[in-house]
């Protein structure tokens, strides 16, 4: 599949900005988070400013984006439109808290609005990472999108994203913290959920290149034009003599090409890097906000080069008529 | 509404006859020509006389290689099979058959169920699949999801667009009733395409259907196409004689003789 940067951008970005704001919704519902203003107002408005721009950014792939307000329209059969609703209905969360940081009183305890809150905005931000999975895993013509793997990879990987997110703002915020375990912004048990789910992501992406790599195929050159029972068929003359849509959107193959490459490229830098910034900062705590800056660095270029795969390594059975022999 | 009508009785479709078919590519000029200026119009192009023109058509037509492929036990009848029993099978030639491609207006397609929008959508009356080009807002999704690729968008117009079984034609009370049928069918010079209401079995093009073992594209993708295609029939190879053929002698048939030289064939051969 044609990797269109406009979608590319949006669920990377998009992507973080969720997994940050899941982060803090769970926080929030367990009443973990602390309470200064400036500890919760960060995270939100960064959350809302990447999930905002990956929002925008994917308002860019459409061809009449001034009708975009229709996509909220067929929640009920589709993951696209259920997507939007979802991206839209995050927002009402997100205010609450905003408001309830805004004008809490540090000296009470937290309301139970507060944590109604925060459980909102998990589920609101859950459950649009899913929708977005779902929109590629519920397309049966392209095989490598259309599997178990799919849904749980975009949810962890946002997770992850946002956890790297979440550790530079910690560690901006603990600069000069008195204990060196403070100073790396997180504490030991958050940082510790960062490192198992990069080695889960590395695991789930191992497995999901395993099974699009494997053998099954969901039809043939033969099926598609019923001609098989006839004998071997092979494409004779193609319709046309240049690229149409079609072959321009779903027959992309530069990344199978280069695909060992590209995927030990996303792995090294997107999880790879990140954990050695874990190990620096634990040994040199002082300087934990440049490592998590260097870590998220790495982290965002090895993501944006897994999702840059995660299309461009997909094949459309579409491509059956164009003289591949299966998909 | 992008969630399915109920299921239709009524079927409309086409048939294809991949026997007759010539790959001649005028079905998909007329269909260009007819939907330009239809109500589903325009349908236009870009770069059109330049190095890399592109530009959105409903039809496109294919030409295959068939290699047979045929063991001795084979238990199949088609025309290679029937090749083989022949004894020519040795020296059996690929068969070329041209394929016109098109939207197969499915059942169950997914093409209009991914919609976030509503413009795409079947229709309840006859299950004809169009597309709203007042309400899509160009996302693409529904060509990803059309494992046919019936789909092609328009990035001069900014919405996609799709072959509507030419619906400004077939009710069109202002043509005469013999023309009241997709541009593509009319334009066939051999007669290849056929149109009806697959859901009733005795309609005209259902019968050919049942006649000729008409059979749906990749239907293990589960979308239920409505569109049908008719294999190509067992070639008239001109070589039934296996003994003959193993020593290649040529056959004469005499009665195809002008009777000039049907009179000097049985003199000589005296
Ligand atoms: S052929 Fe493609 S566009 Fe036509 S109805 Fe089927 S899935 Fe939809
Ligand atoms: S491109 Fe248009 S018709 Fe297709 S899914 Fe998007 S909004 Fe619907």
């Amino acid at each position: 599949m044609h990797p269109a940067l406009s979608v590319i951008f949006f669920t990377t970005l998009s992507g973080a900005g969720y997994g940050l704001l899941a982060l803090l919704g769970a926080g929030l519902a367990l009443d973990l988070w602390p309470r200064e203003t400036a500890s919760l107002l960060w995270p939100l408005g960064l959350g809302a400013l990447l999930t905002s721009t990956g929002l925008l950014a994917s308002m860019a792939h459409l061809g009449q984006p001034l009708r975009a307000w229709r996509a909220f329209s067929q929640w009920r059969s589709s993951w696209l439109s259920r997507e939007g609703v979802c991206a839209v209905t995050s927002y009402l969360p997100m205010a609450a808290i905003a408001l309830l940081a805004l004008r809490q009183d540090a000296q009470l305890p937290w309301p139970a609005a507060a944590r109604l809150a925060g459980a909102a905005l998990l589920a609101a931000a859950l459950l649009t990472v899913f929708c977005t999975a779902r929109i590629y895993s519920s397309l049966r013509t392209i095989p490598a999108w259309h599997n178990a793997w799919v849904a749980p990879g975009y949810l962890l990987f946002a997770a992850y994203s946002g956890g790297l997110w979440l550790w530079l703002l910690a560690a901006l915020h603990q600069v000069g913290a008195p204990l060196p375990w403070d100073r790396l912004g997180l504490a030991p048990g958050p940082l510790m959920g960062l490192v198992g789910a990069a080695l889960l992501v590395t695991a789930l992406k191992l497995a999901y290149w395993r099974r699009i790599d494997g053998p099954a195929a969901v039809a043939d050159i033969g099926s598609a034009t019923g001609l098989g029972r006839y004998g071997t068929v092979s494409a004779f003359e193609k319709p046309h003599t240049e690229y149409n849509y079609i072959n321009r959107e779903m027959g992309f193959v530069l990344a199978r090409k280069h695909a060992a490459r590209l995927r030990a490229f996303a792995l090294v830098c997107g999880l790879g890097l990140p954990l050695l910034g874990v190990l620096a900062a634990i040994r040199l705590p002082d300087y934990s906000p440049s490592f998590a800056a260097l870590a998220l660095l790495s982290g965002s270029l090895g993501i944006f080069v897994e999702r840059w795969l995660f299309f461009a390594e997909a094949r459309h059975v579409v491509n059956l008529y164009y003289g591949a022999r299966r998909v | 509404m992008t969630m399915l009508p109920a299921p239709a009785r009524r079927k409309l479709g086409l048939v294809i006859d991949l026997d007759t078919c010539v790959g001649c590519h005028a079905c998909a000029v007329a269909c260009k020509e007819w939907n330009d200026g239809g109500q589903f119009g325009p349908l236009p192009d870009e770069d059109a006389y330049g190095a890399e023109p592109l530009g959105v058509w409903f039809n496109r037509i294919h030409s295959y290689e068939v290699q047979p492929e045929v063991t001795p036990d084979s238990q199949g009848n088609g025309p290679l099979q029937q090749l083989y029993k022949t004894g020519f099978v040795e020296n059996a030639p690929a068969m070329t058959v041209h394929f016109p491609r098109s939207c197969l207006h499915c059942e169950k397609p997914d093409c209009v169920t991914v919609c976030p929008t509503g413009a795409s959508y079947k229709r309840a009356e006859d299950g004809i699949v169009l597309v709203d080009e007042e309400k899509c807002i160009g996302c693409k999704l529904c060509s990803w999801a059309c494992p046919y690729g019936a789909r092609e968008y328009s990035e001069k117009r900014g919405v996609m667009q799709k072959c509507t079984l030419c619906v400004d034609r077939i009710y069109n009370e202002s043509f005469a009733p013999a023309e009241r049928q997709p541009a593509c069918v009319m334009a066939c010079p051999t007669r290849a395409r056929h149109f009806g209401d697959l859901g009733d079995a005795d309609s005209a093009v259902s019968k050919l259907v049942a006649e000729r073992e008409g059979y749906a594209l990749m239907p293990e993708l589960g979308y239920a196409p409505v569109n049908r295609y008719l294999p190509p029939r067992p070639r008239r190879n001109g070589c039934g004689d296996k003994a003959a053929a193993a020593d290649h002698t040529e056959t004469l048939d005499r009665d195809q003789l002008p009777p000039l030289l049907r009179w000097v064939d049985k003199l000589l051969s005296r």
